[in-house]
């Protein structure tokens, strides 16, 4: 099973951290008009870097949390470009950007997994 | 009700933006409203955001946003003197709701492009996990 997870790479990880990461672009867009909302993200890159690193997080005892992702991240909050008065730091044009790129790459990932599903696929018929 | 997925999320904001634009056609509505006396003329009414988290001990950040309660704005209506109008007053006054057409129009802008908005994320998403039903086909 190992070498199988270690064919698909990065991209198995990947398409899980940028779906989590349009939840969280999709509530700041749902919170656009809430007053007091603060926009929020992931680094993607360094999230990515540790689910690769260690892998999913375990968890040891039945009492414990369990983390949504499986792994551990850090949800921080948007530098907002132009501050509102009433403490919404959502902008719709940086998160529809941030939105619509998270969601090409989502595609990327989920095509490079098809062509290693595709490749292991004919490997097994061995035609 | 409880958040589980982005159906969640996205629907109920625009439910949330739903109910906005209602209140902006309810006040628009009653624009020309006279009433005989101040406290019965109609005062424009306002939704209240608030959001609410998915959950409140994992800090996943997902949240959706609810309507918390309308408000009616305290704002004082035009009096008019029409001693010949039907419900004028003893002393010839009517009392018109203080509502701004200009400022109702852009709030119902803003509702309607966040609505679009919202439906937008719903139809990518959907899209999105449709494909990924169909991974290694």
């Amino acid at each position: 099973m190992n070498s199988i997870r270690d064919h698909l790479g990065i991209h198995a990880n990947a398409l899980t951290l940028r779906e989590k990461r349009n939840d969280l672009l999709a509530s700041n867009i749902a919170n656009a008009a809430t007053p007091n909302f603060k926009a929020r993200d992931i680094d993607f890159a360094a999230e990515l870097q540790k689910a690769s690193a260690s892998g999913p997080m375990q968890t040891s005892n039945a009492r414990h949390f369990v983390s949504s992702a499986g792994v551990t991240r850090d949800t921080l909050y948007r530098d907002p470009v132009n501050p509102s008065l009433d403490g919404n730091t959502v902008e719709l044009a940086v998160e529809q950007m941030q939105f619509s790129e998270n969601t090409l790459r989502y595609h990327a990932s989920l095509q490079f997994l098809n062509r290693k599903i595709s490749g292991l696929m004919s490997a097994m018929r061995g035609e | 009700m409880s958040i589980r997925n982005i159906f969640d999320v996205s629907g109920r904001a625009m439910s949330a933006q739903m109910i906005r634009l209602n209140t902006t056609a309810s006040n628009l509505a009653n624009a020309n409203t006279i009433a005989g006396s101040k406290e019965e003329a109609f005062r424009p009414l306002r939704p209240v955001f608030a959001t609410e988290y998915a959950s409140k001990i994992q800090d996943n950040g997902i949240a959706t946003v609810n309507v918390e309660q309308i408000v009616s704005l305290d704002r004082d209506p035009n009096q008019l003197y029409a001693p010949d109008h039907a419900k004028a007053d003893k002393d010839g006054y009517v009392y018109q709701p203080n509502i701004n057409p200009e400022e109702e129009m852009v709030e119902m802008m803003e509702a309607s492009r966040q609505y679009q908005n919202n439906l937008q994320v719903v139809n990518t998403l959907r899209t999105l996990m449709a494909r990924t039903m169909q991974m290694g086909k």
